[in-house]
């Protein structure tokens, strides 16, 4: 799947999107295997409650399921307007 | 409904003369238009990042939330991304009703909803240095009047 982040998440980690391989079940899943790969995932994501996440372009909790998904983003609460 | 994402600047007053111009029937246009506020470390830059696909889908399911809750001639929403400077006009809303209270009502929810669920992120630089906007909790809680009752 597509992994996309967003303002201060992409610039924590260094790029605004990459091929993810997982066989993750859920959001949460994902950012724990985020996590471990490297200092600067687990520094992105070290509190979920500073971020939002959309599975193919819609917003969902942290619990949502992944299966069929090809786009996650993270980023953090939005400031439109 | 018409929805625009758009790097460059619009022009506020064509663009609500054409929305009345197309509001046959129609008894009360409500505008609305945001702009890039001065801070007091002296802002130089607002750079403003979205999700390309996800913003248009989500200012449209927003506008049609506002058509289902109230009864709307038309809902236009224009939002801007990449650098602005102060005093330039980051975004605007017009809604249209047979009557005033439909329009001002649709304009305000539109408006709260789009400063936290619309996929933008605002980052502002400043003579102290450069840093992203944080989400304000009364943002967040301007949403719960909408869902309670």
């Amino acid at each position: 799947m597509q992994v996309l982040y967003f303002a201060w998440v992409r610039e924590r980690i260094g790029l605004p999107r990459e091929e993810v391989e997982s066989s993750a079940a859920t959001v949460m899943d994902l950012v724990e295997e985020l996590r471990a790969r490297e200092p600067r995932y687990a520094a992105a994501f070290a509190d979920v409650t500073a971020l939002r996440v959309a599975v193919d372009q819609s917003l969902v909790d942290f619990d949502a399921p992944l299966s069929g998904a090809r786009e996650v983003a993270f980023f953090p609460p939005m400031t439109g307007g | 409904m018409e929805i625009r994402v758009q790097q460059q600047p619009f022009a506020f007053g064509a663009e609500a003369e054409a929305f009345v111009a197309r509001q046959a029937g129609m008894g009360a246009v409500v505008t609305f238009s945001g702009i890039v506020r001065d801070v007091a470390a002296g802002l130089e830059v607002m750079e403003i990042e979205h999700y390309p696909g996800m913003t248009e889908n989500a200012l449209s399911e927003i506008g049609r939330e506002a058509q289902r809750r109230w009864q709307l001639g038309d809902v236009l929403i224009i939002h801007r991304y990449g650098p602005m400077r102060p005093e330039e006009m980051i975004m605007m809303v017009a809604t249209s009703a047979p009557h005033r209270k439909d329009a001002f009502a649709a304009a305000d929810f539109l408006m709260d909803y789009l400063k936290s669920r619309a996929p933008f992120w605002k980052k502002e630089k400043t003579r102290a240095g450069t840093g992203w906007v944080a989400a304000r909790e009364e943002d967040e809680q301007a949403l719960e009047r909408w869902t309670s009752g």
